[in-house]
């Protein structure tokens, strides 16, 4: 009798300290809803898609992705976490600088690879936390091609929710600008300046 | 006979691969394991310098026009944009050499299936090569994606992954490009297990082979705008080309490792 009863509350101590330990992983993201997350990134996919298939010149288009970045992107956090260590040691005004910079480079670079999609369809397939944010699954489909996969990673933690990075077939997007970033800033011996006015440059 | 012998040669082969790779063993890899990366840098650099002899200077050389033109302009935009953007489509031409090729290398994609125990995959590809080898006349088109049976590509690396080897170290191979110590290793091994191997006479083998290696330089051009801009045309392309390579492999093989998930809110709020 006392063996059961000893067992029982032990197994429901155990089935407690477990369901606490599964919802620790979970709670952060609760302040941001699934379906919140899932309408950000169909919004962002509706409004790409409007414009790949706007017929607009290359530049007209680029200039409307810098805008989509900065809508639903979180472009500060990305520019601060591509740049790594150094954005410690950078100034607000270079890093003012730099973010600026590199939403126009990741809008020419990105922008124009969009427009291979063009008259591709893409759905939300599903949405999962992962870690402290939210893991959106979309499907791209090109016509008579094997449809692949694109995951967006989002979170509220800057006060507005806001994709952060992107997982294209497996490709990281933010560890490829980290490599990328990474060997400018390398190549110019750490000059940021210099750097950061290569990169208005490029594309 | 020959085939008799061509199994233990096989066998053989596999033998050596696994011995190889087993020394490779290791958990789900992440980040770049590259001690030969000095090698591989030369070696990178004479395959770029191949390919761009082979592909004819500029990356952006006049594309031919596509014969398999776009779906009738549905969009209202013929009037209002001069500089419309053309939506780049493969070339006729290209898509049947990346079909027929891609259709040669299901038997062995379909035999690794196998090995591995992926009954559903086989089946899969099974139903594609027999669709696109008749309705597709022998694969040169692909009516089995049409219909949404896609499929999808194995080799013995895959299998040799499923067995439990380790990627092992990352390296350029002359010619065929990136890869790693596996599957280097699974490549020798398809190239002796590849049930095409025992169905074709010798030369007609040797003719597959080729269609397959054409396949690849037909895609190869159909993504030669994805390659330039995240490969060729930034800083340091070797380092592109290694991280590119490594992430779509392991995504391939359905690798997944916490230690790649990127969280800058936690490196700079928490």
């Amino acid at each position: 009798m006392l063996i059961s009863t000893i067992d029982r509350r032990r197994v429901l101590t155990g089935f407690a300290a477990l369901g606490c330990a599964a919802l620790i992983p979970a709670a952060p993201a609760a302040a941001m809803t699934e379906a919140q997350a899932r309408s950000l990134i169909d919004n962002v996919m509706s409004d790409i898609h409007t414009i790949i298939n706007s017929g607009g010149s290359e530049s007209q288009m680029i200039t409307r992705f810098e805008g989509i970045f900065d809508q639903y992107g979180d472009v500060p956090i990305i520019a601060r976490s591509v740049l790594g260590p150094p954005a410690r040691a950078a100034s607000t005004s270079q890093m003012r600088a730099f973010t600026s910079a590199f939403r126009t480079y990741l809008s020419r670079k990105y922008g124009r690879q969009f427009q291979r999609f063009v008259g591709a369809t893409a759905q939300v397939t599903s949405a999962h936390p992962l870690q402290r944010f939210w893991e959106v699954e979309t499907t791209m489909t090109l016509r008579g091609r094997a449809p692949f996969e694109v995951r967006w990673h989002v979170s509220d933690r800057s006060g507005s929710n806001r994709f952060f990075n992107l997982i294209i077939e497996g490709v990281n997007v933010l560890a490829a600008e980290r490599q990328e970033i990474g060997t400018m800033l390398e190549r110019r011996g750490g000059n940021l300046d210099r750097m950061i006015q290569d990169l208005q440059q490029i594309g | 006979m020959t085939a008799i012998k061509g199994s233990g040669l096989a066998f053989t082969v596999i033998l050596v691969a696994l011995l190889i790779a087993g020394c490779a063993r290791a958990p789900a890899p992440s980040g770049t394991n590259d001690p030969y990366e000095t090698v591989n840098r030369a070696r990178f650099d004479s395959n770029l310098a191949l390919d761009r002899a082979l592909s004819g200077a500029p990356e952006s050389a006049p594309q031919t026009q596509p014969i398999d033109s776009p779906e009738p302009t549905d969009l209202a935009q013929t009037d209002e944009a001069p500089v419309a953007i053309e939506p780049q489509r493969p070339s006729f031409f290209l898509r049947i050499v990346s079909n027929f090729g891609a259709n040669l290398g299901l038997p062995s994609t379909i035999a690794n299936d196998l090995l591995q125990i992926r009954p559903d995959r086989a089946t899969e590809n099974t139903i594609r090569l027999v669709i696109n080898s008749t309705i597709g006349l022998g694969g040169m088109f692909d009516p089995a994606g049409r219909m949404g049976i896609h499929g999808r590509t194995s080799d013995f690396g895959e299998t040799l992954h499923r067995w439990g080897v380790g990627e092992g170290a990352y390296v350029v191979l002359p010619v065929l490009g990136p890869s790693t110590e596996r599957d280097t290793a699974g490549m020798a091994v398809d190239m002796v297990i590849d049930p095409l191997r025992f169905v074709l006479p010798r030369a007609d083998y040797g003719w597959s082979l080729a269609a397959r290696g054409a396949a690849r330089f037909a895609d190869r051009a159909e993504y030669a705008d994805l390659l330039d801009a995240n490969v060729i045309n930034t800083s340091d392309p070797y380092a592109q080309a290694r991280l590119l390579y490594l992430q779509t492999r392991r995504y391939h093989l359905g690798i997944e490792n916490e230690d790649e998930i990127i969280d800058p809110y936690a490196d700079f709020y928490d």
